[in-house]
């Protein structure tokens, strides 16, 4: 019984007090910033070094949903691409993780381009069913932590479940092999409407690095309507849990 | 030992030119590899095929533990060969190498004791077999039932499809069926040929040992390319890998916490992880490393105040470890469910190949931060953990133990630093160039266990062969072994006490 004792006392108080402004590490690779006095010549050397292909040759604009957040173009171009510790990455339009040079505004949601049933049902609880399609186990430890006693999402009446059938949509992890292609449907045929589709992570919203090998099937992404996409490699618990929170409107 | 022949590679990473590769016919092969893999010290770290045109190399990798050597020799077949005599029947270890040329060439291994298929790649030999069909071993009884779990698990987990044969309460056998992670990370290995690229993709193959693999593949690019990094960074970089592990340690010490309801436990141990996933952060702005490790140099070298921040942070969190392990194992509660739960043998270890973790703690020392050393490990003299119970109770302190280990080389690593001339800072080299005609070999000893990358060039210098094997390969086998005659109820326990990787055996 000491011996509890003493652990809880060294153990402290652990939960992030406000998840909203929770600072982290300068070095943490958040939102972009690319000057918009960069030149021709320095979008095409951005562009041809970035693995994944994430900045476009002409406009010079960074695509987070592609980006997985290697530095190496702020690495070449220090004086007109740099990585901010920004973690508030989450959009609900595709278009929105498209990161123009100049664009200097924080990533926000906007409530009218969110569905209204979302907020209506599960505001005050939401359940999600995580299912891992191909990933590599680094965006499902993150948000396995975003439930831990630090972060504790439940705070705000938001779970992992552990059937789909207690659940209220499914986030979605790894670019989707073709031997999870089937399993993800029917995890996803067996949640009741309405249901949401949250993608976390580059690999889930683009293929990331696995882009266009021929061991994925990502025909599921083409039936349905995508409701909150949350870039990251992998996905950091606040980016996770800021996302979510502005989807449903809680302050 | 006499009459062996093999072309001895004697570092580690290390090269050797495929024409120097001695090619032996498939009877003394056979008869050759069972000998040498009867000894507990000869292990298999790597078997598979690599074909050209008319004919198919098979290439063998057999580490020594005590010349602390990797032994390297193959056997040349035609095309259009249909079968061979399976290895496996004399030496088990093999089962899932041939398993997996089976399952890619279409050759069959007669006489081989099980011959399912492994992941069901893309590039399968057989299209028309699918992932849904596997061909499941069944008991016809009233008095059995199966259990089926997965692909889909009930937690926050990757996907794989546990089969369980039961009598009541009590497992007759398990098996797992894997392949939904696959992804065909060694095509895309292939297909991308830029280093930037195939690095992130060495910090993918299994993103919890992001360190582990892109140190494997950043090692073996720079010994294709015959660079020499200096001693700063080689040390840098086994403290990221010891920094990874001992965050993954305590993670899994939670987990199982968790899975016998010892609430304590696991919400100090979560804590716990935070802080040194945080303190990785902090060095590199990721809080698994990805970005630390790259070929010739790095982005993020690791300044003295930074490794001052490590050591003070390390300090603390040890502290609490210690102080919350010797509470979980002195806890009866805690001791009733891992005591004697899910036990294998060093026998069965032995015969199934275990590497890592799940060696060590039935009394195999495989440890190749021991037997062949790599980077800052060559000078440090690491004398490996090792227990003998084999049970859930041994798995779990070895965390605690190879914890304390971990802390202690970075202690050293560190004062050893602060005693280097502070170099200029090197970045990374994209543009190595590989010498041609090689067969190169990395081990690197992850959190799991032992990872082999081998790679072939051609003879334009560029890699035509890349394969990658994670410890789970092995280890997969040894926790279906661990769960006979136990409770189901037990299994997840069993699972956590060996952590494999579903991603990084479905590739």
């Amino acid at each position: 019984m000491l011996r509890e004792i003493k652990v809880l006392k060294s153990h402290g108080s652990q939960y992030v007090k406000d998840l909203r402004t929770q600072s982290v590490s300068e070095l943490f690779r958040g939102l972009p910033v690319i000057s918009e006095n960069i030149t021709h010549e320095e979008i095409v050397k951005a562009a041809g070094l970035c693995p994944v292909m994430a900045i476009d040759e002409r406009k010079g604009s960074v695509d987070l949903g592609k980006c997985i957040f290697c530095r190496e173009c702020a690495f070449a171009l220090p004086d007109k691409i740099r990585f901010t510790n920004d973690y508030r990455l989450a959009v609900v339009r595709r278009e929105d993780l498209i990161i123009n040079p100049g664009a200097c505004s924080p990533l926000r949601i906007d409530k009218a381009h969110v569905r209204k049933e979302i907020r209506r049902m599960f505001r005050g609880a939401l359940k999600l069913r995580q299912i891992s399609a191909a990933g590599d186990n680094s965006s499902e430890t993150e948000l396995a932590a975003s439930g831990n006693v630090n972060f504790d999402i439940g705070r705000y009446g938001v779970e992992f479940v552990a059937s789909p059938r207690h659940a209220d949509g499914i986030v979605i992890t790894g670019p989707i092999s073709e031997n999870m292609s089937e399993p993800l449907q029917i995890c996803y045929d067996a949640i009741p409407e309405p249901k949401i589709i949250i993608l976390a992570g580059s690999d889930a919203i683009s293929g990331g690095i696995f882009e266009g090998t021929p061991a994925l099937n990502r025909s599921f992404l083409k039936k349905y309507h995508i409701d909150l996409y949350v870039p990251g490699n992998p996905v950091h618990p606040l980016t996770f849990i800021n996302g979510v929170l502005d989807l449903m409107g809680i302050k | 030992m006499k009459g062996i022949k093999s072309f001895e590679i004697l570092k580690n990473p290390g090269l050797v030119p495929i024409a120097d590769i001695p090619v032996l016919d498939y009877s003394e092969f056979r008869k050759q590899t069972s000998t040498l893999l009867v000894k507990e010290s000869y292990h298999c770290v790597n078997y598979f095929t690599s074909h050209s045109g008319s004919y198919i190399d098979f290439y063998i990798l057999v580490a020594n533990d005590d010349s602390h050597k990797i032994l390297v020799y193959s056997h040349r077949q035609p095309a259009n060969i249909k079968s061979l005599e399976s290895i496996s029947k004399e030496s088990f270890q093999l089962h899932i190498f041939e398993r997996e040329i089976y399952e890619k060439s279409g050759i069959l291994f007669e006489g081989h004791p099980w011959l399912k298929p492994v992941r069901y790649p893309h590039d399968r030999a057989v299209k028309e077999l699918f992932i849904r069909d596997y061909p499941f071993y069944k008991i016809e009884s009233e008095e059995t039932h199966e259990v089926g779990v997965g692909p889909i698990h009930a937690g926050i987990i990757e996907p794989g499809h546990f089969r369980f044969l039961c009598y009541g309460e009590k497992v007759q056998h398990l098996e797992i069926q894997l392949g939904y992670q696959h992804r065909g990370v060694e095509d895309v290995f292939l297909k991308k040929t830029g280093l930037l690229q195939r690095s992130v993709l060495s910090e993918c193959i299994a993103g919890d040992t992001a360190v582990g693999h892109s140190l494997a593949f950043t090692q073996a690019a720079e010994a294709l390319a015959g660079v020499a990094i200096n001693q700063r960074l080689s040390a840098e970089r086994i403290i990221a890998l010891e920094l990874e592990r001992m965050a993954v340690h305590v993670g899994d010490t939670a987990a199982l916490c968790g899975d016998v309801a010892y609430q304590v436990g696991q919400v100090t141990c979560e804590a716990l992880r935070t802080m040194i996933i945080n303190t990785t952060q902090d060095w590199c702005g990721n809080r698994f490393g990805k970005g630390i490790i790259r070929p010739g140099g790095t982005n993020y070298p690791l300044r003295n105040e930074t490794a001052d921040l490590i050591l003070d942070r390390l300090k603390e969190i040890s502290r609490r470890f210690v102080e919350v392990t010797d509470l979980i194992y002195n806890d009866s509660g805690v001791l009733a469910r891992f005591e004697n739960t899910g036990p294998v043998s060093r026998i069965q270890a032995h015969l199934a190949g275990a590497v890592g973790m799940a060696a060590r703690t039935s009394g195999i020392q495989r440890d190749i931060r021991k037997t062949h050393p790599f980077q800052a490990y060559s000078a440090l003299e690491y004398k490996p953990a090792l227990l003998e119970s084999g049970d859930v109770l041994a798995r779990a302190m070895l965390r605690r133990i190879e914890f304390e280990l971990s802390y202690s080389v970075i202690n050293k690593l560190v004062a050893e630093l602060k005693e280097m001339p502070r170099n200029i800072d090197i970045a990374p080299d994209y543009s190595l160039k590989f010498k041609e005609r090689m067969l190169c070999v990395s081990l690197v000893e992850g959190w799991r266990g032992e990872i082999c990358h081998t790679a072939i060039t051609d003879a334009d210098g560029k890699i035509v062969l890349y394969k990658i094997k994670d410890p789970s390969l092995h280890n997969w086998h040894v926790l279906a072994l661990a769960v006979r005659e136990q409770e189901i109820s037990d299994f997840p326990v069993c699972n956590k006490s060996f952590n494999l990787s579903y991603c990084g055996f479905d590739l």
